[in-house]
């Protein structure tokens, strides 16, 4: 019962379709509170789509979505758990590029009415230490570097205090230099226990903070196991596949 | 073009002197020149307020005619459709005729000419507004949305502080353009009575026989004006850019 309760993100058998393109096929997840969960596949195989039908950017059309006990269902109240729980980290960063780095960290907090405009900032530059940046906070998006605009990005998501974060790919659209500084500030994130779930093609990073690893193909889950065991025994052709194309020789 | 500027200022010059001409109306080192130049320009004060009044009452119906077109709802999308197309199609001259004579009739009510004027020319302008602000907004890319979502906006904050600030710096030229457009068109309400620029000079133009040399003051008053907007929304527009500093 007790682990039970710990599941913040249960997804039963979701469906999703794009027209006549099925995206996603019958998919069953569980994450545990403060467990690492990374996402793999090729692309098109729907492991973006899944996360996204968890903080519901993309509406499932079959099976039932529960955020921290709420059933995903279009409500005001599933938004707010939603709001509650979930922060979300895209490839392309999605910074507002006519705000400050603080005022796009400081919006979402303040206008959610949890705090004032300055327990908003002593936030923001809470979390702008954390990820590295704090000298950055008077910049404009489109002065900062790749690496950085990421970890703006990260830190935005950190000022809302969710239980989960989700990331998208994050650092598929950087130049390769800047790939560690992002990687660097999501370990540490995974060590300080929050529940993470990640799109990402980086397997050393998986290797290193991933409690469990999926393995995604044409919409569906193709495996789902321990990290240690995905990486030295993957049962299924097609993931051993996968894994050969994209692991460093 | 240039040459041909020169032609053109050159002739008038030269007719200034011939017999024909009659520049005394305007010449402001007589008396009566004054008295008749201060009276063509006593209707700025009507074809400003005019003007600005329209414009800000068209840019708000405007957007709020452009938020339901973009709506995934096909009725809102719908409303916003038939307001664009059946306000477009009717010319603003007709526009002004009916909102003065018809409208009041209609509802029972008196009104000025110079409401008659502002609600005529803003409603003629904001199907236009409307389809500005409708391919602005559209232009923001839909990971601006998605972010807002993220950090719990709801529509009104995500439009407010994300999605306007962004399209309004991009439509501003646009925006500029309607602007000058309706200091021109505001020239029409002339046609009921508004003692604004025009009506000034088509009432001088009937005391004093001289509708070239009136009527070349009018037009040089409408550059003017209008250069001087244009400059104002340059300069805006250079503010914002820099504020935003994207490159």
């Amino acid at each position: 019962m007790q682990a039970a309760e710990q599941k913040v993100i249960k997804v039963k058998q979701i469906s999703k379709f794009f027209g006549d393109f099925q995206a996603l096929n019958n998919v069953s997840i569980e994450v545990g509170l403060g467990e690492r969960v990374v996402v793999c596949g090729p692309s098109g195989s729907g492991k973006s789509t899944l996360i996204r039908c968890i903080n519901q950017l993309e509406v499932h059309d079959g099976g039932v979505i529960e955020i921290d006990g709420t059933t995903l269902d279009g409500s005001r109240n599933s938004l707010r758990a939603i709001h509650a729980n979930v922060g979300m980290v895209f490839q392309q960063f999605n910074l507002f590029p006519h705000l400050s780095v603080l005022d796009n960290l400081t919006l979402g907090p303040v206008r959610s009415g949890k705090v004032t405009q300055s327990e908003a900032r002593d936030l923001a530059m809470n979390y702008l230490e954390r990820v590295r940046i704090p000298e950055q906070a008077e910049k404009f998006p489109a002065q900062l570097s790749g690496g950085q605009q990421q970890r703006v990005a990260i830190a935005r998501s950190l000022c809302m205090e969710p239980k989960i974060m989700l990331f998208d790919e994050p650092t598929s659209a950087l130049d390769p230099e800047m790939i560690n500084e992002v990687l660097d500030v999501m370990v540490e994130l995974a060590e300080s226990g929050m529940t993470m779930v990640c799109v990402t093609h980086e397997m050393g990073f998986a290797r290193r903070v991933a409690d469990t690893m999926v393995f995604m193909d044409y919409g569906q889950i193709v495996e789902k196991s321990d990290t240690d065991k995905f990486f030295r025994n993957p049962e299924s052709d097609r993931c051993q596949e996968f894994l050969q194309q994209i692991l460093p020789h | 073009m240039n040459k041909l500027i020169l032609v053109v200022v050159a002739v008038l010059l030269l007719g200034g002197c011939s017999d024909d001409w009659g520049w005394y109306v305007v010449d402001p080192t007589t008396k009566q020149g004054i008295t008749n130049l201060k009276f063509l320009a006593s209707g700025l004060y009507y074809t400003v307020l005019l003007s600005v009044t329209a414009i800000v009452i068209s840019v708000i119906t405007g957007l709020l005619v452009a938020l339901p077109g973009l709506s995934s709802n096909r009725y809102l999308r719908g409303f916003n459709r038939v307001y664009v197309e059946v306000v477009r199609a009717v010319p603003i001259l007709v526009m002004i005729l009916w909102v003065y004579y018809g409208l009041p009739q209609l509802l029972g009510l008196s009104m000025t000419v110079f409401w008659a004027g502002v609600i005529a020319l803003a409603l003629s302008d904001s199907a236009f507004e409307a389809e500005i602000f409708r391919a602005g907004i559209q232009s923001i890319d839909k990971g601006q949305y998605e972010a807002s979502h993220t950090i719990a906006l709801n529509y009104v904050d995500t439009m407010r502080f994300i999605i306007l600030p962004q399209a309004i710096r991009r439509i501003l030229p646009a925006l500029g353009n309607q602007l000058v457009y309706m200091l021109k068109m505001s020239s029409l309400v002339s046609v009921i009575g508004m003692q604004e620029l025009t009506r000034k000079a088509n009432e001088l133009v009937v005391t004093e026989y001289r509708p070239l040399e009136i009527y070349t003051v009018l037009l040089l008053e409408y550059l003017v004006l209008i250069l001087i907007v244009s400059a104002g929304v340059r300069k805006l527009e250079r503010k914002l850019k820099t504020n935003q500093r994207e490159s």
